[in-house]
């Protein structure tokens, strides 16, 4: 017990004297997580909004299909992707494997049925009325679509939000995409399950730390918007 | 040329016949006022009016043209007219913003965007609330919203689906005040629907009766409510004495009419032996306590079964062996002392009856 409140002790010392370690590890976190959610947004959000207004054969089966996803195992992406970037693979020749860049495209993969099923349940969600509103008025079908959109802002954030808690919390895709190489891949989950298993608690606990930090800033973010 | 023409116009939802040979026409600058009861299908007719949908079959001509089913054409005509939808929708943005969508996609500059939203909110005096977020305003507030961002655009036809549905009376009267004001100043061409037959009567020059998905009755609103045209229009303008009878003597236009064994005569071209109906409004039933010397052709001795104030007004059910409902001033029940199972003698002019032949 006298180890772990140590540990915990070492850890709050690190944060606070804003070790350089800590603040690279965690900097490159936020910024994988964040690049993979952006880029999953600007993919997903016309492509759900394509989903949501037309009308065609399968589309429930589809939505259902994209919800499935939701909760597909970061290590079976991870594989997909490893085995998509490794040197035999179909994209082998661009030498992404174990970068950062391999991290954002598996992350993105990982994320994209969140931020594309969640699209579609705000965009369900906002009133009939509304698009019926939009053309009465003299808009286009574009012109529609970012009206609907527009009312659905606070949902979609807050798909996005979850995108990112998802992207910044996983472990197994990092690991297998990214090789936790120090300094240049190595990220706030691949740090915490290295350190544990070596025995240094000081490290793993200050990025638990931040990790459970960066969750309850989401956590926020998102009360605030469901107040909306 | 008609401003807006519809051809047996007809719609379908799944395999029920919802609008059936829709004909109408609206001249520029009219006023007409499409009245029916709840599901008749007014919204179904004004979404097709405004392009929103696409008619099963017939054919929508604006200004002339053909706009039924040509995609660019439609986008173009729904431009040059403006719809404000049952229960309207405010967008979730000021109130000032949702006045301005409609503008900024006609590429409206800015100058004059401001202009003429200011000059908007001024008219349906919102102009105070115009920052404020319109989904925290109340339903009349909203409904002035949704009328406001519609003239805004200074459409050539309004349309507009009960303007004034579930609103309290204050607001239903600030609205139709607007849309009378809409109506003198901008003479703009409307089309507007209600199930209220009586704001049918106050606003528009023009009614059509639209019941089960046909239009009955096309008109003035004196037409529709003192002459109509069948058994199921009269019930819905609110002719309360609808009584059934068969013809017994027809000369020169005058008729008379056996009820329940009384005879009523009216001015009316029926052949002896039709089934008729007789429409007579109540509010041209006199009522006293005997029968005096007058030129009014029926009079009938008859027992009060109920007496329901309505406002300044009562309303009296008399049973002379067939029902008929009297509307008396609150004034004329105390004067003569109209109270139930009291005797008293109902009388009417022959021309204050509508003949009607009756549907089997």
């Amino acid at each position: 017990m006298n180890e772990i409140w140590q540990g915990l002790l070492e850890a709050i010392k690190l944060i606070v004297s804003l070790d350089p370690e800590i603040l690279e590890i965690s900097g490159r976190s936020l910024w994988i997580a964040l690049s993979s959610c952006l880029l999953a947004s600007v993919i997903c959000l016309p492509i759900g909004g394509l989903i949501h207004f037309q009308r065609f054969a399968g589309k429930r089966t589809l939505i259902s299909l994209i919800q499935t996803f939701y909760s597909i195992p970061t290590v079976v992406i991870g594989l997909f992707v490893f085995v998509l970037l490794s040197r035999t693979g179909p994209l082998g020749g661009f030498n992404l494997l174990f970068t950062p860049t391999a991290m954002i495209i598996g992350q993105m993969l990982l994320v994209i049925p969140i931020v594309l099923g969640l699209t579609i349940s705000a965009l369900s969600g906002i009133d009939k009325v509304i698009p019926d509103t939009a053309r009465s008025l003299g808009a286009g079908s574009f012109q529609t679509a970012v009206v609907v959109l527009k009312e659905a802002r606070f949902a979609v954030t807050a798909a996005m939000i979850m995108a990112f808690s998802r992207a910044i919390s996983e472990v197994g895709l990092a690991l297998i995409v990214g090789g936790n190489i120090k300094g240049f891949t190595r990220v706030i989950t691949t740090t915490i399950s290295l350190e544990t298993a070596k025995g240094d608690l000081e490290l793993a606990l200050a990025l638990g730390i931040i990790l459970m930090f960066i969750a309850l800033v989401i956590n926020l973010v998102l009360n605030q918007l469901q107040t909306r | 040329m008609p401003l807006i023409e519809t051809v047996d116009l007809c719609q379908k939802y799944n395999g029920h016949d919802v609008l059936k040979k829709i004909a109408l026409q609206v001249e520029p600058g009219e006023v007409l006022s499409l009245i029916g009861p709840t599901g008749a299908g007014k919204t179904t007719l004004l979404r097709l009016l405004d392009l929103l949908d696409t008619p099963t079959s017939g054919r929508i001509y604006f200004a002339g043209t053909e706009v039924t089913r040509s995609g660019k054409t439609r986008s173009e005509t729904r431009r040059k007219m403006a719809f404000v939808l049952q229960k309207p929708v405010v967008f979730n943005a000021s109130v000032y913003d949702n006045v301005a969508y409609g503008l900024k996609w006609r590429g409206i500059t800015r100058n004059e965007l401001y202009q003429r939203v200011s000059g908007i909110l001024e008219t349906v005096s919102l102009s105070a609330l115009r920052d404020r977020n319109a989904r925290t305003l109340s339903g009349g507030e909203i409904q002035r919203i949704a009328i406001a961002r519609a003239i805004a655009l200074e459409p050539e036809l309004l349309l507009l689906d009960e303007p004034t549905a579930n609103l309290d009376p204050i607001s239903i009267s600030r609205i139709e005040k607007l849309i009378a004001n809409i109506i003198h100043q901008h003479k703009t061409t409307i089309i507007m629907t209600t199930h209220d037959m009586r704001q049918g009567q106050r606003l528009p020059n023009k009614v059509a009766v639209l019941i089960n998905g046909e239009i009955l009755q096309t008109g003035s609103s004196r037409d529709i409510f003192t002459s109509p045209h069948n058994q199921e229009i009269a019930e819905f303008v609110g002719t309360e004495n609808i009584i059934n009878g068969v013809i017994t003597t027809s000369e020169e236009d005058l008729v008379t009419i056996n009820t329940s064994g009384k005879i009523i005569e009216a001015i009316a071209d029926y052949p002896v032996g039709e089934e008729v109906c007789a429409c007579i409004r109540p509010e041209d039933i006199t009522l006293a306590n005997s029968q005096a010397p007058s030129s009014a052709r029926n009079s009938y001795a008859g027992k009060i079964m109920q007496v329901v104030p309505i406002g300044p007004l009562c309303r009296i059910e008399i049973d002379c062996d067939f029902s008929l409902f009297a509307l008396v001033t609150g004034r004329s029940v105390e004067e003569l002392d109209l109270v139930r199972g009291k005797t008293i003698y109902a009388t009417f002019k022959a021309t204050a009856i509508h003949i009607i032949r009756r549907e089997r």
